[in-house]
Formats: C-alpha cells, structure tokens, sequence
C-alpha cells in the first residue's frame, strides 16, 4: 500500500498536466464567450467530484451508525474535507466565469443556492468535528452526517422555482457540448477524481497516524500510573 | 408504548411547570423577539406596500432567533445533577425524553408566536389577502420543523465546547429548505396566492426528519 502512493502520485501529477494542456490549449475556443469558458473544466469536474465525496462521506457515516467501524468515520471525516475544498474551487470558479459572462458575480439561481447550501451543511459538519470531544466526535459526526445529506433533497426542492440562468447540466439535462470539450472535461474529471483520492488518502494515513499516536499516548500514561503506583 | 406515553407527559408537566414558575425562557424570547422587530423595523423601511413582500421572511428570522434562545437551554437543565446521567442508566426510553423535550419547546414557541404575532401586524400594518387558518398550518409545520431538529441539535451540541454558539451553526444550515418554505408560504398567502406546494414540503420535511431524530436519538443521547 505504502509503496503505491507515490506511483498514485506520479500518475496524478502526469494526468494533470496533460489535463491541464488539454484544457488552456487542446480544447476549441468557445464561439460565444471565448477563453473565459476554459475555466469550465475545472469548475464542472469539481463540482462532480465534490458531489461524489459528499456521497461517500453519506454512505461512510450510515457505516459508522451500524458498524461503529474506526475506518468508515476517518473516511467520512477526509471526504468532508476533501469534499469542502472542492465545492470552494466550485463556489470560486463559478464567480469568475460569471462575471464576464453575465455581468454579475453571483446571483440566487438554483444551482449556485443549492451548491452554496451544500457547501454550508457541511462546514457545519467540519465545525461539529473540531468541536466535539474527541471521544464522541464519530457518533455525532455520523448522525450530522446522515442529516446533512437528508437535507439536500429538500434543498434542491425548496429552491426548484427559483430562477434558473445557469446552463443546462451537460450529462442528462438540456445542454449540448461539443465532443471534443466533452473528451477535454472528462480527461480534467478523470484527474481530478485521481487528485482527489490521492489527497483523500494522504489525509486518511495522516489521520490514521494521528489516532495511533493518540492511542499509544493514553496507554503510555497509564502504564506510568501503574508503574508510579507500585 | 403506556411506558413511552407515561414519561413524555411526566417529564412534559414538569418542564412546563418549571417554565410556568421561573418563565425565564419565554421572557428572554419575547423581549428578544421584541429586539429584533424594533432593530428590522430600522434596518427597512416597515411600509405597507413593501412590508408585505419581506413580512414573511422578517417574522421568521424573528421566531427562529428567538427558538434558539429556547433551544439551547433545554438541556441545560437536565446536565445540573447529572439528571440525564441518572436518565441515561434508567431503562425508561430515550424517544420519550426526546419526545418530551420537543413537544415543551414547540408549546414554548407557539405561545411566543401567539403573543409576538399581533406586534408583528400592529407594526407592519400586514393584512392577510389569503385564508387564515393556512398561515396557522404553515406556523405549526414550521414551528415543528424549527423545533424537532433544534431539540436534537442541542442534545447534540451538549456535548462541545462552547455549546451556545454550535446549536445554531448546526441547526441553521439543515433548516433552510424549512425556513424558505415557511418564508414562500407565509409570503404567499398574505398575497392571497396559493401555498400547497410550500405547506407539502413543509409536511414532507417534518415527517422524514422527525422519524431520523427519533431513529439517531438514542445513539446520540448514548455517545460516550
């Protein structure tokens, strides 16, 4: 395990430079709105990316509420923050592609309220982890997390008739693409799934050593109990 | 289910007595409320035309300010004596206490909202052009859908640090689909249009997430 990271590692750094080339160079200029669009292949691969981490972190935290499994809680804890990075990028990206395209930086569409709602939910989370003592994070953490993800249906619905000015969702919506920008986004998700697992992983082993630094601390101590009591 | 009924009421009274002699809860909430009327009504400007349009939203951020003033001392009770220690070693059922708990804080809120409403209407000049007894269904959703995740939010948030300020920066994310409904509804039946969309979600939400808390409480109450 320990001797994949770094192929994992050069693999990812590779796929994204090519990812990258791709997007500034490889892919045609948009017709309408020129290079500004480039930046569509980092905010639509994001957004998609976070979603999928937010769903793990889901399905982790139901793990954790049956099993009470060590594993399941660290993967839900790195795929939240992980998860949180990516919907920032969104929540970054979005901006500075709307304000050339529609003259404004932010507007209270569906998509743009749902994503920030979202993104929300889960610093949320994030601030519950940080807070909790240390003993009962996982549970509580698990039960926001279920909550959390509960509540975005409801989200997406209480918001359905708000305006909508974004474009239409490229897979399974209205919006058409070009398939040669459809092969450009998929390379820049197929990189950023990879980039992502990769931080994900690191932060899970960082997470790991953390906890059995902790564990063999407490046992330490109380050893030196025992042996001071002698 | 005579067990679960039996406690819920038993530990009901007692709050709602404790409440009737102190009333530290309720006036703390009305006199908040009171503040945030007065400070909205500086912040816009409270005329007819206008204040019907934001009438729906200001009442709501009133009331669910003033909830968490009542939310977070829920618990704070049970902690002094080591109460809910002494409740977590009893076998009577988790669901009871918790069912209790919600139902005492959606009394307390109604009566806020019962007595805070007429200010509301004296101050706003607000007008209901839409049935009346809607604005009643969509305050009891809402009030249930405020109270039944801010009772498990504060269970919840006992156990962290600086508890005060974790109830709402847990409750208030999971609340907005509840909190634009409320707003959408109440809006649109002061304008005479209908709300049967808002007030379904509002019942929808109530129900999915009222079972959850009751699913997870006994888990949370537990967390050792």
């Amino acid at each position: 395990m320990k001797r994949g990271f770094p192929i994992v590692g050069v693999l990812t750094a590779i796929l994204l430079i090519y990812a990258l080339y791709e997007a500034l160079v490889g892919a045609p200029t948009e017709q309408t709105m020129g290079n500004v669009q480039r930046i569509f292949y980092y905010h639509v691969p994001s957004a998609w990316t976070a979603f999928i981490l937010f769903f793990i972190n889901f399905g982790a935290s139901i793990f954790y509420l049956i099993k009470r499994n060590q594993a399941a809680d660290m993967v839900a804890l790195v795929t939240a923050e992980v998860g949180v990075v990516f919907c920032t990028v969104v929540l970054i990206t979005g901006p500075i592609w709307a304000r050339p395209v529609w003259g404004i930086w932010w507007t209270w569409d569906m998509r743009l309220t749902s994503t920030l709602v979202l993104w929300l939910i889960y610093v949320s989370y994030l601030f519950l982890r940080r807070f909790s003592s240390s003993g009962e994070t996982p549970l509580l953490a698990a039960a926001l997390g279920v909550l959390g993800a509960l509540c975005v249906p409801f989200v997406y619905f209480s918001i359905w008739f708000f305006r909508t000015q974004h474009p239409q969702p490229v897979m399974g919506g209205g919006g058409s693409i070009d398939p040669r920008m459809l092969h450009v986004l998929l390379i820049n998700w197929l990189a950023f799934l990879c980039f992502a697992f990769l931080v994900c992983w690191s932060r899970y082993r960082l997470e790991k050593l953390q906890r059995d630094v902790d564990a063999d601390h407490a046992l330490e101590s109380l050893l030196d109990l025992r042996g001071s009591a002698r | 289910m005579n067990a679960l009924s039996g406690i819920t009421r038993v530990t009901l009274l007692k709050d709602l007595r404790l409440e009737w002699r102190s009333k530290d809860a309720i006036n703390s909430m009305l006199f908040f409320s009171l503040l945030v009327v007065v400070v909205f009504s500086f912040s816009f400007d409270p005329t007819a035309e206008e204040s019907r349009q934001i009438a729906g939203g200001l009442v709501w951020v009133a009331f669910l300010f003033a909830a968490v003033v009542a939310l977070n001392q829920t618990w704070a009770r049970e902690i002094r004596n080591q109460v809910l220690d002494a409740y977590r070693v009893s076998p009577a059922p988790a669901n009871s206490l918790f069912v209790a708990k919600t139902l005492g804080n959606f009394i307390l809120v109604s009566v806020l909202e019962a007595l805070m409403t007429p200010l509301f209407i004296v101050f706003y000049r607000l007008q209901s052009l839409g049935p009346v007894w809607q604005l009643g269904l969509v305050a009891a959703l809402g009030t249930w859908a405020l109270v039944v995740n801010g009772t498990f939010f504060a269970a919840m948030s006992l156990r962290t640090r600086s508890r005060e300020i974790m109830l709402p920066l847990l409750l208030f994310p999971i609340s907005i689909p509840a909190l634009v409904a409320m707003v959408q509804a109440t809006t649109a039946i002061l304008d005479g249009e209908g709300a049967r969309f808002w007030i379904v979600l509002l019942g929808t939400y109530d129900l999915v997430f009222t079972t959850v808390c009751l699913l997870l409480f006994e888990t949370v109450l537990n967390a050792e």
